[in-house]
């Protein structure tokens, strides 16, 4: 079985966003670019289940700028076999990728598609389950535990309430709650290893998608900041305060 | 046209999301409804009748809908699309999962998490774990949108809505419930606790919690937790808090023993009053406090439960 995970190239989760003064969105250059760290987790799960004999070739997938190639070498020094980067310039929404990777998947036949649940950039949380959608396949959302058995998968997922268990018939969707695993860190041969790895070059046209944005960002807001608060000297005071100054208890 | 929210519940409780979807849905338009899809699930359909504003409520009663599964969710609400422009929900784990799916089917682009409604076809939402704002502007000729709960105020009750049956839809048979572990409690939701008191890796163990159990009994507040307090085991996943957990903004936020990263703040910056406790003085969570302790948890907490 072939898995297929797409990997986004994202502002890494250590830096300080900065919004650019003129509302045009938030500044690029020279700031620190990742692997989406959910993404991260879903490359992890994909190379355990080549690792328990479950599954055959692991195919890492990126649509965004050249860059996005680093993006790719990432997700093969961690254990991928092969890239695929589909170059585009400008944002792709959730459904414009989603459409790129059901034509992708036609193509490959993958029997498992992991995607991570949510972009760390545009916090959408929509792209897997777009795809899941457009292909008419069964969707296993935020993730926490997966087990193969028999041809069907068993999949605990993160819900609001606390844990839930479903049976999923393949090919499946799933995306990566936090809890799935804990990447591991690409060793430097494994590193080099990657760079001889096969990753193919396409573009949207290639698969026939438009990926024209149908959301207009008007402007791009810093958030308004909380005022700085005061230190209080104990608990009594601080219960005191809460009591007589917020009235919160 | 009109506009169709999808009602969030477990089948014998309206959950409180749906009335905070009702009150972002009648500032995006009027004739307004609501969807109850579940299992023997009338009495929702009932309590979500009694919303203000609502124009009526749909119920589909099946054990098809019993867990809102997506695959069979979005196959019954994607034919329904035909007589509305606008879908939304709340960004619960459900809602979450079903509504991109509904967008790919009626080749939608969704958008996620909005703040505040501008006007109806244009919306604030946070990027970037909050730390930057977007007006978007669809041209799309319908719209699939999740709320954010914590951004709008429930809807009043007190409307008598007509209920209309609703016809099954299609068994798409593409996933089978197996079970679930839902965390019993007594304590109110954390989603919407008008006071929550959470722990972080300053806590140490799961036993610790206790601590702030007892106190959150004595406030009436609703536990909650950061990521890494999360991921040691101390306590489940439902309680974490943050750009990737849950998003909760009550009158009053106790931070204990919790730094302050990005991602934490993304899910409570919006409380009304925050109170950071931990012993580092440089930790960020100070920088948003309204009230910061800066002392060692292990004496404060017994100290805060003798004196409330
Ligand atoms: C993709 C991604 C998503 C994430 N999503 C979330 C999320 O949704 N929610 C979230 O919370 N995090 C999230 N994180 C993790 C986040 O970056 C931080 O790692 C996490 O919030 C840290 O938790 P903490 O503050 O409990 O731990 P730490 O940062 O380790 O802080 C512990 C604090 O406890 C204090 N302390 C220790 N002992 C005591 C004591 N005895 N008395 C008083 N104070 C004490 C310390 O001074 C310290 O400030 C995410 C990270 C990533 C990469
Ligand atoms: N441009 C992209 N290239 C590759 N994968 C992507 C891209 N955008 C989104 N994804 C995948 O979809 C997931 C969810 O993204 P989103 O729906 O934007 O929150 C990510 O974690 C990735 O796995």
């Amino acid at each position: 079985m072939k898995l297929l995970v797409p990997v986004k190239r994202v502002i890494d989760y250590k830096v300080n966003i900065r919004v650019a003064s003129d509302g045009s969105g938030v500044e690029l250059a020279n700031v620190k670019m990742s692997m989406n760290p959910f993404d991260e987790i879903a490359v992890e799960e994909a190379i355990r289940l080549r690792e328990a004999g479950l599954a055959s070739e692991i195919i890492a997938v990126s649509i965004g700028p050249a860059q996005a190639g680093e993006t790719i070498r990432t997700a093969l020094a961690m254990g991928a076999d092969r890239g695929i980067l589909v170059k585009c310039e400008g944002n792709v929404e959730p459904l414009g990728v989603a459409k790129i990777l059901q034509k992708i998947v036609a193509a490959e036949a993958p029997g498992l598609v992991i995607l991570g649940k949510q972009a760390i950039d545009d916090d959408c949380n929509q792209t897997g389950q777009m795809l899941a959608g457009l292909l008419g396949w069964a969707q296993g959302t935020f993730a926490s535990k997966l087990e193969l058995e028999d041809g069907a998968l068993k999949l605990t997922r993160e819900v609001d309430g606390g844990l839930q268990t479903l049976f999923l018939t393949l090919p499946a969707v799933i995306t990566t709650d936090l809890r799935l695993n804990e990447p591991r860190y690409a060793s430097l041969p494994n590193i080099m290893k990657a760079k001889r790895k096969p990753v193919d070059e396409k573009t949207p046209q290639d698969y026939g998608v438009d990926t024209t944005a149908r959301l207009e960002v008007l402007e791009t807001k810093q958030p308004e900041a909380r005022k700085a608060g005061i230190i209080v000297e104990n608990t009594a005071e601080l219960v005191e305060r809460l009591k007589n100054e917020a009235g919160v208890i | 046209m009109a506009i169709l929210i999808l009602g969030e519940h477990d089948n014998s409780h309206l959950n409180e999301a749906t009335s905070r979807t009702l009150s972002a849905a009648l500032e995006i338009g009027n004739d307004v409804d609501i969807l109850i899809a579940g299992e023997d699930c009338a009495a929702v359909a009932g309590a979500a009748a009694k919303l203000n504003g609502v124009r009526k409520v749909l119920l589909c009663q099946s054990p098809l809908y019993a867990h809102m599964q997506a695959e069979n969710m979005a196959a019954l609400l994607s034919p329904l699309m035909a007589d509305y422009e606008t879908f939304v929900t709340a960004a619960t784990a459900n809602g979450k999962n079903i509504a991109p799916r509904l967008a790919a089917l009626l080749d939608i682009q969704q958008i996620s998490e909005i703040t505040t409604v501008l006007a109806r076809d244009t919306f604030e939402r946070p990027i970037y774990a909050g730390n930057a704002i977007q007006n978007v502007r669809s041209a799309q000729e319908k719209n699939v949108i999740t709320i954010r709960t914590t951004a709008f105020a429930p809807a009043e009750a007190g409307a008598d809505a007509p209920v209309e049956i609703l016809a099954v839809g299609e068994d798409t048979g593409l996933a089978r419930f197996v079970g679930e572990e839902l965390s019993q409690s007594d304590r109110p939701e954390l989603s919407s606790a008008k006071i929550v008191i959470s722990g972080g890796r300053g806590m140490g163990s799961a036993a610790n919690f206790d601590m702030l159990e007892r106190i959150a009994d004595k406030l009436g507040a609703a536990v909650g937790a950061s990521r890494a307090a999360v991921d040691a085991g101390y306590v489940s996943n439902e309680y974490q808090v943050g750009q990737t957990g849950k998003m909760v903004a009550p009158e009053l936020y106790i931070a204990v023993g919790i730094s302050g990263a990005i991602q934490h703040l993304a899910g409570m910056k919006e409380s009304r009053i925050i109170v950071a406790i931990n012993k580092d003085e440089d930790a960020p969570i100070f920088q948003i406090a309204d009230y910061g302790l800066v002392a060692d948890l292990f004496t404060v907490l017994p100290e805060l439960e003798e004196l409330l």
